[in-house]
Parts: structure tokens; sequence; C-alpha cells
């Protein structure tokens, strides 16, 4: 099995090898120093075994971004469906 | 070799203490070689290792078994040379057949630029004691018969470096010697035991919460992976750690003997034979974050392909097996060793794709750490506080993927 996405601008289901990933940073609240945020951002992972949302660009495709809900314990894309 | 062979392991197992000197939480490669330097080197036996499934059934379990030192920053060639050769030792010290096998490794350049990151790689390896040597094409061709370096006329080997410390061993022979010597001298080894929590004292970790009740620590180190990054959280620690799959594939028997590793950085992937005489091929790592090891085909075809290019012989052969890894990935591609500023809690985390190489060394360095509560220089540059201090250890082009 594999991963493929489900692209809703330019409509069509790709293999994810024409998708770029990107990641939404997310540092947290509790940080309140700007250098350590600065660090969080640059090098910190949540690294969520779960879902996770997260955005593809549609490299492949329409060359616009997408966002999807996914769970990395057995990679099954939630939304958007497939 | 066959008195080896024939004389099983024997694991003593045992329950479970309310407490421990060390609690290791992951019974991989890593956790189990620190156990076992623990009571080796530093008579330190109080030590429980904690593994949620098997011993050596997480990534100890699916790599490729790769082991080299051919690294490109001082630091890294220094870290890993000492794990081949404790490699080197381990049969004589374990007294257990590993199939450790030196067979060399050839790194292929395809471009001037390459050539000169292969010479360079040749160099500062042979400063810093690890065996390397740059070769040219006709070298090439003596040590791997099979190549064309025409690369089907589109990717020409133009030379390589050759690292003759290049070598393999057999997975879980090395997790199961490791195991049984930590366990013949006391340590502890409870498998199905998962780890859930850590348990705090004020800011100081003193021990884990599992689903057999809580164990009492003096120092708890984890060795698991990406999985870490839960437990840290709960130390109230961020990680720099990405965890990502990486796949590979055996094909079937291939009559001949393929002598060398063979590695191409630009096309990424690398080539070895098995014992068995199956061709293992590996390459780059899935794009997306991940916990899950589902292998497919895309991976497989895209593998061949490029294998194919340099090998054309691996066209005729077939695939029996694919698994996969996951890589708990750093973002300067170098592992994370030691202290985490939080009291009583130590990781050794980030081995991404490099982790197999590094067990004795890991194991030995991080086992020091715990007894002597001193970093080894060693292993000092490769502490979690880097990326804060803006000393990170870049070195993707040679950790790339095996």
């Amino acid at each position: 099995m594999s991963l493929t996405l489900y692209c809703h601008h330019c409509r069509g289901k790709r293999p994810l090898s024409d998708f770029v990933y990107g990641e939404i940073p997310k540092v947290p609240d509790s940080l309140t120093d700007p250098v350590e945020r600065d660090l969080d951002r640059g090098f910190m992972h949540d690294n969520v075994e779960g879902v996770v949302v997260e955005r593809w660009f549609c490299h492949g495709g329409c060359h616009r971004w997408i966002t999807v809900r996914r769970d990395t314990r057995n990679d099954t894309v939630l939304s958007p469906e497939t | 070799m066959n008195e080896y062979v024939e004389r099983k392991v024997t694991f003593t197992w045992s329950e479970p203490r309310s407490s421990y000197d060390v609690v290791i939480v992951g019974g991989g490669g890593h956790g189990l070689a620190t156990a076992y330097y623990l009571a080796t080197r530093h008579g330190i036996t109080n030590v429980a290792v904690l593994e949620r499934g098997y011993i050596g059934g997480g990534n100890s379990g699916r790599n490729t078994t790769v082991i080299r030192s051919n690294y490109g920053i001082p630091e890294a060639v220094r870290f890993y040379q000492r794990s081949v050769e404790l490699y080197e030792g381990l049969e004589e010290e374990t007294d257990r057949f590993l199939m450790h096998d030196k067979k060399g490794l050839l790194w292929l350049a395809h471009t001037e630029m390459g050539a000169r990151a292969e010479r360079a790689r040749a160099e500062v390896n042979t400063a810093f004691g690890a065996k390397t040597e740059y070769v040219e094409p006709a070298q090439i061709k003596e040590i791997c018969p099979q190549i064309d370096l025409t690369g089907n006329g589109k990717w020409p080997v133009v030379g390589a470096s050759y690292h003759s410390g290049g070598a393999t061993a057999r997975h879980d022979r090395v997790v199961w010697a490791l195991a049984e010597g930590a366990m013949n001298r006391g340590v502890h080894v409870h498998q199905r035991t998962t780890v859930t929590g850590l348990v705090k004292d004020g800011e100081r970790v003193v021990g884990v919460a599992t689903d057999r009740g809580t164990i009492g620590a003096g120092t708890v180190l984890s060795a698991t992976g990406g999985w870490v990054t839960r437990l840290a959280e709960m130390a109230g620690l961020r990680l720099p750690i990405r965890s990502h799959p990486l796949q590979a594939f055996v094909t079937n028997h291939y009559e001949l003997q393929f002598p060398s590793l063979l590695s191409s950085g630009d096309l990424l992937f690398y080539v070895s034979q098995t014992a068995r005489g199956e061709m293992l091929m590996g390459a780059e790592l899935d794009p997306q974050p991940s916990y899950s090891t589902r292998a497919g085909h895309p991976f497989i075809q895209s593998c061949a392909q490029r294998a194919i290019t340099l090998l054309p012989f691996l066209r005729d052969l077939r695939v029996l097996r694919q698994w996969t890894g996951i890589c708990d990935m750093s973002p300067d591609y170098s592992p994370i060793m030691g202290t985490t500023g939080v009291d009583g809690f130590l990781v050794t985390t980030g081995w991404g794709t490099w982790g197999f190489k590094a067990i004795p060394a890991g194991g030995e360095q991080m086992a020091e750490l715990i007894a002597t509560d001193e970093t080894p220089e060693l292993i000092a540059p490769f502490s979690l506080d880097r990326f804060a201090r803006d000393r990170t250890l870049a070195d993707r082009g040679s950790s790339g993927t095996h």
C-alpha cells in the first residue's frame, strides 16, 4: 500500500510523489522567550503518533497547497477523502 | 563456524523489581548495548531494560545492517570508527557468531563535484582513523565486476571512495548476544512491558510508569528511537526528532558473489548481498512523517530502476520481501546522545538511518555516561543542546540512507 492524496484544487487523486510535504509548525504557548521560540520553530517537532493536520504542495499538478488530516500510526488519510 | 551456530543463546528472564539503579526504555540494539556495557565495563547490574514488544523487534529488526565509519565530519568519523572497531571484536567478546562480514564499501561519484566530495571524504576519514581511499573507475571495476561504469549512459561512474572497514552483521544475532551477555550478568530484560509515563519527584525523573506497575529508577534512559518524543514530553522536553519510514527489500538468490557494499549518493540507493545470497537494496526516506511500517510498490519500482542503472544484472532477479523501519530523523542527520537538562532522564535518539552501525559505540558511551555521570568526550558533540548552541553537526551527505 502506498499513500495517495486527493487535490481538491485540480481534482485529482495522485501518488504521494506528486506532493511536497509542509509541516504546520506549532510552537507551544508556554514558550515565551523569543529566542526559545525561534529555536523551537526551527528545530523541534511534535512528532505525533496519531492524527495530524498537515499541508501538502501539489507539485505534480496545480502548484497549490492542500490541507490533509492523516493518521501517522497507519498512514490513513482521513480528509480529504481519496 | 558450526559450533557457534549450534549453540543457542540462553536468556534468563525474571520478574520486575520495584526499582532499579538504571531503567532503560527500549530493548533494541542501543538499549541492550547500554545495559551490556554497564554490566561488563562498569559492574552496574541493577539495571532493567523495558521492551514493549520483543527484543530487537523494532528498528533493530528493520534495517539493512550496514556497519561503516566513512562519515564526512571529524566528530562522526571518530564515533563511528569506535563502533566499527567494537563490532570487529564483538564476536570474540560475546563468544557468539554474529555473521560479521567485512566486505568493504564503494561510495560512487557520478560527477566532478561528487568526485571532489569523495576525495574529501577519504581525506577526513584517513585523518580520523577510518580506512577510506579514493579509487578510480578501473579499480572500481576490479572490486565490483558487475558494475556498468557508464551508468546506462546517464550516470557515468567517475570515481568512488572505497571504505575497507565497511561490513555487515546479522541484526538479531547482535541483539541476542548483547541481551544474553547483559542478562548473564544480572541485568533484567522485561519484554511486553510498555512504558506509559515518567514518574517525577519535583523536577527529577525518578522512575517509569508501565502497564505492569511503577518501577523506580536512579536514571532513566530512553532508547526508543522516535517514540522518545512522547516520553520527553512528559519530562517537559521538546525534541528535534521527526519519524519517517524507510523501506528496503531483498531479491531472490543471486548465484554469483557480489563482493562489496555499493552505494550511490546521487542516485540515492545502496546494494549489498546478504549471507543467503539475496541482493538487498534500500533507498531514501518516505517523505511523510509517519510511524506506519507499511511497505509499498512505488518504492520498489523507483529503487529498482535506479539500482539497475548501475547494476544491470539485477533486472533478472525477483523481489522476495520488503520491510519498513521507522527512522528518528534529527535536523542535522547526526544522533542525539546524552543528558537532557532534566535530572535523571537521558536520551539516545536521532538514530535515523544510521542506528545499527552505532550500536556498540552508542551503548558503550551511554554506559560510561551513566556510570561516571560525565559525558564522554567522544559523544559530547552529539548533545541535545547543540541546536541551542548553534553547534549542529550537519552531515547529510554521509548518512543519507544507510
